[in-house]
């Protein structure tokens, strides 16, 4: 056992005991402690965990790479992710909170005075979670194989086993205090490489300020971000700082849907039911994104800074040179790279094919016309670095690298890099907790207690919650096992179908009075309908390959609606939600009279307190 | 509560949030993303003010608004008497 092994073991274990700990100490014995922690958490706490919860493998793992290789169009992530937090504090989260129930589902019931509504609400809610906790799953038993050298099936198993004791014995209670636990260990495993390498490139120890600052190892004379445009540049790669992502409608779009997503996500929402009052519900808001935005604001700087390194290392600028571009930079031979390269190459993130058969590894843009002509006046046949996906071999290294490797590329000690994988898994962890907290609330309380069995007892609905957090868990390793087809797509439909059928229902049902059950359900299907018919034409029928009429999955398609991608549609599915529903609900009775006065008092705090959970 | 009070009580959220929510547009969709060219001529603590705003300052503007939200409807709540006991 090398003393990485030792250092990973021992810090993930530490953590995994940690989280057990807290399920035994934090076990529900009531259907209000199960679902919503017993209303008894505090604002900063429940930020926390809201953060925890939110924060998936995708933001860290995933987001830093997407940063680093998109640059400014990387900011949709960075302000579509927070920004809904805005919309969630002021449209929803109180209102929600004053109504005192237990699920969103529920709430679209009750307000729509409609079963039909609050089946949609579950449907809706069942799918969007699944396809993301699917993601989850895949994120630990990687994490697993990658860093404890288990297999992935054995990664997930472990993984299924600590969320079954935390979940099903806590439920929102236990999922609550392991989040806290979880927030610091993810922040800590995020911050600290990032502060280490903010220090070596700009000698600036806040990242934040850090990727503003000078390229100390230049001599300091030019500023980091400058530095990073000219390098990739020089090697024909768009410029960092201006690169967009489609076209600035596109953007535009794409944002709008990640904050409408993020705010209509239920696994988030029922966070918010956790603190006692709704004073609390909108400060709380408030603390999840000032924790999120701790990770959210050093995102940019491990991106660009680990772009900046890793190009650097396998691409050294010579500095007395006169020559402009390609020819400006030395590429190094393949013997002579740092261990790193070696090792994330054992695991296809990173691969080198030597095209020309000098023994040096080239990297540049090799896509980029101009670039090619030098390239080829230089003796190389292409660019030389990949990631393997299967046996193929795609260009560029893997994304995720960029958060993965970081510590190794920055030469931090052993136990920075076994911290990366604890925090790795603590995101999973949290995120597939919440969510499946949301996916069993849903089918024991609202289909089950809400539908088929109303005169349940609260001992028999305890039971059915864990068998159906059980269950969820069974099913959601299953698919992480055996990943559908459609697990590349499921973001798109996560956040679309969050957007344009929940969020829009949610809001209408608290600021426009006169909504009614035939309109919110109108347009519930219409949202739904027209986004998953846009994603479905652009990535195929349940993104089965090949049943994609209006193909291209990469670049600009040509047929996309005002350029407009498929991830982004969820905005337009949300315009449409909205204006099918107003339509729909002008034409047809408004809502009874005791409907009206129940959006009354939901709109007024007073009251909270002895709202009943029935 | 009487009627007149309740509608005044809402007209007063509804204007908080219009103006909390026009500053959350501009500063993303407006600085970040629809004006970010010409705002790149510009920097700020080393970044170009545009690039800034998209991946940096609209997050801390959106924290701002939040917690000005919370503290205001506060204020309200107590100033219409329907604050929780």
């Amino acid at each position: 056992m090398t003393a990485l092994d030792f250092w990973t073991y021992g810090v993930v274990g530490a953590t995994f005991l940690l989280y057990i700990g807290i399920a035994i100490w934090a076990r529900a014995s009531t259907t209000g402690e199960f679902y919503v922690a017993g209303k008894g958490v505090h604002p900063v706490a429940n930020g926390m965990a809201t953060a925890a919860d939110w924060m998936s493998a995708a933001s860290f793992i995933s987001m830093a790479g997407l940063i680093a290789f998109n640059g400014y169009g990387a900011s949709v992530f960075l302000m579509g992710w927070t920004g809904g937090y805005v919309l969630l504090a002021l449209l929803l989260a109180p209102y929600l909170r004053k109504f005192g129930k237990f699920t969103v589902p529920e709430f679209i019931g009750d307000r729509y005075y409609s079963q039909a509504a609050r089946i949609v609400a579950v449907i809706c809610l069942i799918l969007a979670s699944i396809t993301y906790v699917i993601g989850q799953m895949k994120g630990i038993g990687v994490a697993f194989s990658r860093f404890l050298e288990t297999s992935y099936e054995m990664g997930l198993y472990i993984g299924m086993g600590i969320v079954f004791i935390y979940a099903v014995l806590g439920g929102m209670k236990g999922i609550t205090y392991t989040q806290i636990a979880q927030y610091c260990v993810l922040i800590l495993a995020y911050t600290i490489p990032a502060i280490f390498i903010s220090l070596a490139l700009t000698g600036i120890p806040i990242p934040q300020i850090g990727l503003g600052g000078n390229y100390a190892p230049g001599g300091g004379e030019i500023s980091l971000l400058a530095k990073l445009d000219q390098v990739v540049t020089e090697l024909g790669f768009k410029q960092y700082t201006t690169q967009v992502m489609g076209s600035t409608l596109n953007m535009f779009a794409y944002t709008l849907s990640l904050m409408i997503g993020t705010a209509g996500l239920p696994h988030v929402i029922i966070r918010f039911f956790t603190v006692p009052k709704v004073k609390d519900a909108r400060y709380s808001a408030g603390w999840a994104l000032v924790f999120i935005a701790l990770l959210y604001t050093t995102a940019p700087a491990v991106g660009a800074m680990a772009r900046l390194n890793f190009t650097d290392t396998l691409m050294v600028q010579q500095t007395e040179t006169t020559e402009q571009g390609l020819a400006a930079f030395e590429p190094q031979p393949y013997d002579e790279l740092p261990p790193w390269f070696k090792n994330w190459e054992k695991t296809g993130l990173l691969a080198w094919q030597d095209l020309n058969d000098d023994g040096l590894v080239q990297y540049y843009n090799d896509t980029n016309e101009a670039t090619v002509a030098e390239a080829e006046a230089l003796g190389y046949a292409g660019s030389e670095v990949f990631h393997r996906s299967g046996d193929a071999l795609n260009p560029g290294p893997d994304r995720d690298i960029m958060v993965l490797a970081n510590p190794e590329i920055a030469q931090l000690p052993n136990w920075v890099i076994a911290l990366v994988v604890a925090g790795g898994l603590a995101a999973a962890l949290s995120t597939a907790a919440g969510l499946l907290l949301a996916i069993s609330s849903a089918i024991s309380h609202d289909l089950l207690k809400g539908v088929f069995a109303k005169g349940i007892s609260e001992k028999n609905e305890l039971m059915a919650g864990r068998i159906a957090m059980a269950g969820a868990i069974v099913v959601a390793g299953f698919l992480g096992l055996n990943p559908p087809g459609f697990a590349a797509g499921t973001v798109a439909i996560a956040f679309g179908l969050a957007a344009s059928s929940i969020f829009p229902a949610l809001m209408m049902g608290i600021f426009y009075k006169k909504m009614n059950n035939v309109g919110a359900v109108a347009g519930m299907l219409a949202g739904i309908t027209v986004t998953l018919l846009y994603v479905f034409q652009h990535k195929g029928i349940f993104f089965i390959p090949g049943t994609a009429f209006l193909a291209p999955e990469l670049g600009m398609g040509p047929d996309w609606f005002f350029g407009i991608s498929p991830n982004a549609f969820g905005a337009v599915g949300a315009i449409v939600n909205f204006v099918v529903a107003f339509v729909v609900a002008k034409l047809t009775a408004p809502p009874p009279e005791h409907i009206q006065h129940l959006v009354e008092d939901v709109r007024v705090p007073r009251g909270s307190g002895e709202a009943t959970s029935h | 509560m009487t009627p007149e009070k309740r509608s005044a009580y809402w007209k007063a959220n509804l204007w908080l949030l219009t103006i909390l929510l026009i500053i959350w547009f501009v500063v993303s969709y407006g600085l970040g993303i629809l004006l970010v060219e010409p705002l790149n001529n510009f920097s700020l603590g080393g970044y170009p003010l545009g690039f800034w705003f998209a991946q940096q300052g609209s997050i801390y503007i959106f924290l701002a608004l939040i917690f000005v939200y919370a503290w205001q409807m506060n204020r309200l709540d107590k100033k219409f008497d329907v604050d929780e006991t």
